[in-house]
């Protein structure tokens, strides 16, 4: 008698989601799947809204990363408008919007590494359940989570500055930024009281790296071993070939490292992206046209930048960034939890950048918008924490949005997840007599590792939780867990 | 020569002068009474009634009220202000206000006032009743989901001849503010700002202007409505 596993809710994930785990009668993984539960519609409600408005409506998507969706629209619009396609914003429209994306990404990240990812890392997969949170983490080793907690802090802080409120700002509108920098915030986060100031983020972005180091030293089986999911990458990348997650052309590598998207401008996006509707899903299936619906899947985030950058604009971030290629043999890591290290190489990327950006005068003063022949569509992409994110706006004669399509970070890696979902299970629990809570978190960890944010790819209301569950074939039996 | 009369409001002693409205009095003695309809400079036309005092007694608007000697104002008392509340939660249960993508959010009166009494969540359920964008007109965008009915915009957007720009269309439930196809035409960039300013919610809109006035900068971030009337008596 088969039988099928429930993981619901599935935890420390940003969004209400499930996994089913299928077994026939010999204990033999059949089917894997992580479904998401949850249906928002912002595509359709943002319909005949004022194009303007945009940008602070979707945004609601999300209490997590507000400010990615905040400037994709405010980028698709400022095409609208006739500002150009990312580079012909006034000097100080975008720097404040790169320091505004900057703090986002850097507390966003901060917020999966410390908070949702780290008691993994620091208790085991296979820890009491009690023990795996932020709390515990709190008690076993303060230093850390104080840390945790203050870079987050000192993220949002810039959001507040730069966007007006750290959670669904008004700061970018079409054509620009609606503020400068107040010089009282410039000198704050400067030369502000530590640990608050910009010196001490970029300290405690290295000290977190050496925190990483110091574990993948000793627990290799769980940073390199734990899943490998070969896949193609896709992701912005500057034109020169370096990082850059606020702007420039969209690039896909295969699993071999080859350039496969080259360097593409992102209007264009449908030449090159379609997406797939499942019916067990609320989540579509995007991928690269020109490899089909079941090769062209391909991964987005920390990873995927890495993978597809050929260097870094910042020196601390670099150094590290070679350290990753040259521990990668140059190739493509694959390997999911590999994840956390890109992560924590873009925390401290972020800080430099911000580091550079608070020292620009341009942030205080200069003209803030900037307008051209207006245009009838739109496509702004952005590169949030969680991976590349896509706003494409139609407008009317008369102003009002008449075509929204979002595709989310989330999106893109739907069915990398499935993928790592399906490798855990069938490493884990294949002809196992028992499903223990370890091989449960494990499924979950492999999910935590793409930080997804559910809500976002559903564009979800209500509870945040995400389930696992086992259940057999006829019987439907349902070990449902709910965490 | 004004004639000056004594009124009470909540028992204080106040000055005023005769044939004032009584929301006037009470702002040249640094009290504040809530009003929504009323547009200074405008007449006043009582519609919203969240003015409501009593007055000897008896339930008025104290927007159209004029005070007279020895006049007894309650504004303060229990009663009055559990009337100003439902009617807050009345308007925001017969309109789709959304706050968090308004762009008038911050500045907009109704929104302040919400703040002001406290309001968590409207008693009444929602109506959600359909509603049209008019986009139509080249300065201004109407959103008649956000619509109070108040008039101001009726009563204080004229023309250079004098007609209004904006009338009531249909009856009853089915009311609305219209633009004047012709007059609206020629709206000048002034005037179109001068509505969405006598606007008391995000109903008027400039086109293409949403969002410039940063988050700290707008007409209440800072401090509750009224505080400017309050702050006089101080």
């Amino acid at each position: 008698m088969g039988q099928k596993i429930t993981i619901e809710p599935v935890t420390r994930v940003e969004g209400h989601g499930k996994v089913t785990i299928h077994l026939d009668n010999e204990g033999n993984v059949t089917q894997t799947r992580l479904h998401i539960v949850e249906f928002r519609g912002f595509e359709r409600f943002v319909q005949g809204r004022p194009y303007w408005e945009a940008p602070v409506l979707v945004q609601r998507l999300c209490g997590i990363c507000p400010v990615s969706h905040h400037l994709a629209a405010a980028k698709a619009l400022d095409v609208i408008v006739g500002a150009g396609t990312g580079d012909g914003l006034t000097p100080t429209g975008e720097k404040m919007r790169r320091l505004m994306h900057y703090g986002q990404i850097f507390q966003s990240h901060s917020l999966h590494f410390f908070h949702l990812a780290s008691p993994d890392l620091l208790f085991g997969i296979d820890a009491d359940p009690v023990k795996r949170n932020v709390i515990a983490l709190a008690l076993e080793n303060k230093d850390l989570a104080v840390q945790g907690v203050m870079m987050r802090k000192f993220g949002q802080e810039i959001i507040a500055a730069t966007a007006g409120k750290k959670i669904h700002g008004t700061g970018a509108i079409p054509g620009g930024i609606n503020k400068h920098l107040s010089s009282f915030d410039k000198k704050h986060f400067l030369n502000g009281e530590a640990p608050l100031n910009i010196k001490t983020m970029v300290d405690w972005s290295l000290a977190a790296l050496e925190f990483f180091h110091d574990y993948h030293e000793k627990n290799k089986a769980v940073i390199d071993e734990f899943i490998e999911i070969p896949s193609s990458y896709l992701s912005l990348i500057r034109k020169d070939g370096a990082l850059d997650l606020y702007h420039g052309v969209l690039r896909a590598k295969d699993q071999n490292g080859n350039i496969i998207l080259h360097d593409v401008d992102y209007q264009d996006y449908l030449k090159y992206i379609d997406e797939e509707v499942k019916n067990w899903s609320y989540m579509k299936f995007p991928y690269l046209k020109e490899l089909g619906k079941e090769a062209g899947w391909y991964t987005v985030g920390p990873l995927a930048r890495l993978n597809n950058a050929d260097f870094i604009d910042t020196p601390l971030a670099q150094k590290e960034f070679e350290n990753f290629k040259s521990y990668n043999n140059g190739k493509p890591s694959h390997k999911a939890m590999h994840t956390h290290w890109a992560r924590l190489i873009e925390i401290l990327h972020s800080a430099e950048k911000m580091e550079q950006l608070l020292e620009d005068p341009d942030l205080t003063e200069g003209p803030l918008t900037v307008k051209g022949k207006k245009e009838s569509e739109g496509v702004g992409v952005i590169e949030a924490p969680r991976g590349t994110l896509f706003h494409h706006y139609k407008v009317n004669d008369h102003d009002q949005i008449e075509m929204c399509n979002l595709i989310v970070s989330t999106t893109n890696n739907n069915q990398p997840m499935n993928e790592a979902v399906n490798q855990v299970a069938v490493k884990m629990m294949t002809g196992k007599e028992e499903i223990s809570e370890a091989m449960m978190n494990a499924v979950e960890v492999a999910i935590r590792a793409y930080d997804p944010c559910l809500s976002c790819a559903t564009h979800a209301l209500g509870q945040m939780p995400l389930e696992i569950s086992l259940f057999k074939k006829e019987k439907m039996i349902d070990k449902k867990r709910n965490r | 020569m004004n004639q000056i009369v004594k009124i009470t409001i909540d028992g204080v002693e106040c000055m005023a002068t005769k044939g004032q409205y009584i929301t006037d009095a009470a702002k040249e003695n640094g009290i504040y009474i809530p009003t929504l309809c009323n547009y200074e400079g405008v007449k006043p036309r009582g519609s919203c009634r969240i003015c409501t005092v009593k007055v000897n007694g008896r339930l008025m608007t104290a927007c159209t009220t004029p005070v007279s000697e020895n006049m007894e104002i309650e504004n303060n008392a229990d009663e009055i202000q559990e009337l100003r509340e439902a009617i807050i939660e009345l308007l925001f249960i017969e309109g789709n206000h959304f706050c968090p993508a308004c762009e008038k959010s911050g500045s907009c009166e109704l929104q302040a006032l919400a703040y002001r009494f406290h309001m968590m969540v409207p008693r009444f359920p929602y109506s959600f009743p359909q509603q049209e964008i008019d986009a139509t007109n080249p300065k201004l965008v109407k959103d008649q989901n956000r619509c109070i009915l108040c008039k101001r915009c009726i009563r204080a957007i004229k023309d250079e001849k004098g007609r209004s720009v904006f009338a009531y269309k249909r009856r009853s439930r089915h009311v609305e503010i219209s633009i004047d196809p012709k007059i609206g035409k020629s709206l000048s960039d002034e005037m179109a700002q001068q509505a969405m300013d006598v606007c008391p919610v995000g109903a008027l809109l400039v086109r293409e202007r949403g969002f410039v006035v940063p988050i700290g900068e707008r007409k209440y971030d800072n401090e509750p409505i009224g505080s400017d009337i309050e702050k006089l008596k101080e």
